[in-house]
């Protein structure tokens, strides 16, 4: 394929998936900010919770909807309110960042043991042999008897 | 190959360990601090937390505005079911103690406008600040609302009444916190 053709497709590819994100981000709907904030009294998302206090943030995410606030927006005044951790996921800083950098950090690990590993395995293959090695004697006459029969 | 094979474990073990010494630290860091509530119910009277938090009603208020004062201190949330039969019992003993200890309210995970609305329906008049980020709520080691804590005028703890507080409870903690 074309260099330039290559990049356009994955250009495509990229937008198509970035396309649901941000329809979620400018509209969210009722359910996924449910399952993506926590309640504070229970620690479950809210939609496995039936709290007071997590009856009080559903109705507060639906007026938020309602009012066309966008995820980020309602997530930061349920923030403003409830602290960070009221959002399913660790924040950015302090030792909840390492929730973020050790998968990387795993991710970079194995691909680099993979490509050790897979250097390794190529190096020590031998190097083909064109006839290998040779018969034995009594074994190649038997075989030259063997096909000498055979194709008589 | 031997040295990178050696190199590979050395790595595994050490990435083991770190994490281990991650948790090690975070499990000592969580438990380490004995909380205000574990020290009374040991016979111990810590001394009070310091604060600088919002008011439900505007502005800002420190512990350091009540230095000198016995103080009833409530955690509640308006979404607390238990928290509306005590508000009236709290209300009504800020006003007959007004001259001898403050009752302070300390509103936990709720929103504004809905803490403001509990404020006017139960008409309390009491001062009442947000706990932002639950730090008092922590320090005071609550394992939910409402709790109520008694210090007596030299800022120390002495009594501490976990759920609703009723006529006597309350009324128990009120003179534990004026006889000391």
């Amino acid at each position: 394929m074309h260099p330039g053709r290559a990049l356009l497709v994955a250009l495509a590819a990229l937008l198509l998936a970035a396309a649901p994100a941000l329809a979620s981000e400018r509209h969210p709907t009722q359910g996924e900010m449910e399952g993506e904030i926590i309640c504070p009294t229970c620690h479950t998302t809210l939609d496995q919770s039936d709290s007071p206090i997590a009856q009080r943030m559903k109705a507060f995410i639906a007026r938020r909807i309602a009012a066309g606030d966008t995820r980020t927006q309602i997530e930061n005044k349920l923030i403003a309110t409830f602290g960070e951790s009221v959002v399913a996921r660790p924040s950015t800083h302090g030792f909840d960042l390492l929730a973020w950098l050790l998968p990387l950090a795993g991710i970079l690990a194995g691909a680099v043991v993979l490509g050790v590993a897979a250097w390794g395995w190529t190096r020590r293959r031998p190097p083909p042999s064109a006839g290998g090695p040779p018969l034995d004697p009594e074994l190649e006459r038997r075989v030259d008897e063997e096909l000498a029969r055979f194709e008589s | 190959m031997k040295v990178v094979r050696v190199g590979g474990q050395a790595l595994a073990v050490a990435l083991v360990a770190g994490l281990l010494a991650l948790l090690i630290w975070k499990v000592a860091h969580q438990v380490g601090n004995a909380t205000i509530a574990s020290e009374v119910h040991k016979g111990k009277d810590p001394a009070a937390p310091t604060f600088d938090l919002p008011r439900l009603g505007g502005g800002t208020m420190a512990s350091s505005s009540l230095l000198g004062k016995a103080q009833v201190v409530n955690f509640w949330a308006s979404w607390c079911v238990p928290c509306r039969d005590e508000a009236p019992l709290l209300q009504h003993a800020s006003q007959r103690y007004a001259r001898q200890l403050v009752v302070l309210g300390i509103d936990h995970q709720d929103f504004a406008g809905d803490a403001r609305g509990f404020v006017h329906h139960y008409r309390v008049t009491y001062p009442t600040v947000v706990d932002k980020n639950d730090k008092l709520y922590t320090k005071y080691g609550l394992t939910g609302v409402p709790e109520t804590f008694c210090t007596d005028r030299s800022g120390r703890v002495v009594a501490h009444v976990p759920g609703a507080v009723t006529r006597d409870t309350l009324n128990r903690c009120i003179q534990d916190a004026l006889s000391s």
